[in-house]
């Protein structure tokens, strides 16, 4: 594992539009490694939109910083190296590749391929399910396979920052709280995780930080306790 | 037997190169979605790379160095020709309705065959001679020569090198998950543009590795030359499942042989409407192809 050092990810004034439509106002806030941060909103509410910008997959205004450093001109690529990974909405697996080439891919920026073996071999520990199915065309696995799998594919990039866009979507209870630990596996190791969920009880009860999205502005923030228990979040979401 | 062995031998000799350039409209198919019709023509341009390279430097006598210097001029060439053509005629309509594409390929091909016609003249040009055509060995009275010989070792090289790339090497890793799904590509950090082109120069040196091949065999060379391979390789290509690296290898042997056997067998008459009657007949019964998986659409 590699060592990381407590970082800030600072966004001011973000701002994206879908044509005429503004799909986010202007929002600012803030996550760090070695934290849980849950960003929880209804459909249609702008977080996949937050996330997508955050990686350079869509114009937008504002700015980010990785502590002092600017980030927000850079590439998805540029991103990556920074230390930046999304792992997608829908897990964005490559269903007819192998469970291998997918987590080989995730390393595609890496050129050090004794690294990536290394990496690997780390990521069939981590998750043991996938080393059985090492083989497998990824898109016969069972849907909590696949989410294991994009997962673990994006931490093949060794990002200090792991964006997560519904990962427990569609999943069975048993699954999710196996996926959620395996998180708090990584923010131990330090990792920042971002993670936007539908999902708020479980989400706000592991997450240090927390924000909540309405229409494309940030209308709450808090600790996940705090949140959890303030009545606003519990009319909303969490009844 | 020993007839149709003679036949067989012929048949993997003109599938060889069938399934050269079947591999070319196949791999663009599978990452654009578009069949690239001046891919047969870029075929014909490398043939007559090797001819102007060949008068430049004056190579007319057999030899191996001058046989490898003709191949890699014609590599060389439809590399460049496939990239340039990518990047100045599709590449800028990427983003618009795939008709466009689609016509523009058009519209490129006829413009290499009259270009080509006009620049370099209709008529046939002899191709210099690179190897001694001689008879290696014979084998149940079968001769077996060094050019077909060539013809199976360099195809077999290409498909092992491509085979590899395709599937062991994180740049092939990278075409096959371009060409599945290219948002989810983006995320890896791949650049999906550059993995785009790349697949245009891979299966353009591929259509060079053919026309040197075939031009070495027969060697005159004209301007309609592509026009005339181009479409038994996309049919081989959609026989065997366009979008499938595979399947535009067994297409095109196969057409290959069953256009040998028709000829062999007295039936040469019908050897252009076999190609025809395949892509009919496998539209009615398989529109996927022999390998091929999912229904999309196709043009
Ligand atoms: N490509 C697009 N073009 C136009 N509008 C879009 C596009 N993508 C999203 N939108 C709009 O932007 C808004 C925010 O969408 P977004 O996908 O970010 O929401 P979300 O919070 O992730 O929702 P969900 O919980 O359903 O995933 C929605 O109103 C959506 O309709
Ligand atoms: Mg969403």
């Amino acid at each position: 594992m590699k060592k990381i050092t407590p970082q800030n990810i600072q966004v001011n004034n973000l701002s994206v539009n879908y044509g005429n439509i503004k799909a986010i106002k202007d929002i600012s806030f803030n996550f760090r490694t070695s934290e849980i941060t849950t960003l929880i909103g209804s459909n249609g509410a702008g977080k996949t939109t937050t996330l997508k910008a955050l990686m350079g997959l869509l114009p937008s205004a504002g700015t980010v910083s990785v502590n002092d450093t600017r980030i927000e001109k850079l590439t998805v690529a540029g991103r990556i190296s920074r230390g930046i990974t999304l792992c997608p909405e829908g897990r964005g697996i490559f269903p007819n590749l192998t469970v291998h080439d997918n987590l080989m891919l995730g390393a595609y920026l890496n050129k050090n391929s004794a690294e990536i073996k290394h990496l690997l071999e780390e990521q069939l520990t981590f998750f043991p399910k996938l080393a059985e199915r090492i083989k497998q065309i990824a898109g016969t696995l069972s849907g909590g396979e696949q989410q294991m799998l994009a997962i673990s594919r994006a931490l093949m990039s060794q990002p200090e920052f792991l964006l997560l866009d519904e990962p427990s979507l569609g999943l069975a209870p048993v699954i999710i709280d196996q996926i959620f630990s395996k998180f708090e596996d990584l923010k131990k190791q330090g990792l920042g995780l971002l993670i936007v969920e539908q999902n708020a009880i479980l989400a706000l009860e592991i997450s240090d930080r927390a924000y909540v999205l309405e229409t494309g502005t940030l209308t709450l923030s808090g600790t996940g306790a705090e949140l959890l228990h303030d009545p606003r979040v519990i009319d909303a979401y969490l009844s | 037997m020993q007839e149709f062995l003679q036949h067989t031998l012929n048949g993997l000799s003109t599938g060889s190169i069938y399934a050269l350039v079947a591999l070319g409209y196949t791999m663009v198919y599978g990452i654009l979605q578009m069949i690239n019709f001046a891919h047969s023509e870029i075929y014909m341009l490398g043939a007559f790379a090797v001819y102007y390279v060949a008068r430049f430097f004056g190579l007319n006598t057999p030899s191996t160095l001058n046989f490898i210097i003709g191949l890699l001029s014609a590599i060389v060439a439809c590399g460049l020709v496939g990239f340039a053509v990518e990047r100045f005629a599709y590449k800028p309509l990427r983003k618009t309705d795939k008709l466009n594409v689609l016509i523009t390929a058009i519209g490129v091909s006829i413009l290499f065959q009259f270009g080509g016609q006009i620049i370099f003249g209709a008529d046939p040009k002899s191709f210099p001679d690179l190897i001694e055509n001689t008879e290696l060995f014979n084998f149940l009275e079968i001769p077996f020569n060094v050019v077909d010989l060539l013809i199976y070792g360099v195809t077999f090289a290409s498909l092992i090198a491509l085979t590899y790339l395709v599937n062991y090497t994180q740049r092939g890793r990278a075409m096959r998950a371009v060409s599945t799904k290219p948002d989810a590509a983006k995320l890896m950090g791949i650049n999906n543009d550059s993995i785009i082109s790349f697949t245009f120069v891979v299966g353009s040196v591929l259509a060079g590795i053919g026309a040197f091949l075939v031009a070495t065999k027969y060697p005159k060379i004209d301007p309609m030359m592509g026009a005339r391979i181009g479409m038994g390789a996309f049919v081989a290509a959609v026989f065997g499942g366009i979008g499938n690296l595979p399947g535009a290898v067994l297409g095109g042997y196969l057409l290959g042989l069953g256009e040998c056997y028709l000829i062999g067998y007295g039936a040469s008459t019908f050897r252009e409407a076999l190609s025809f009657f395949i892509l009919i007949l496998i539209l009615l019964v398989k529109p996927n192809g022999l390998l091929g998986k999912t229904a999309k659409e196709k043009i």
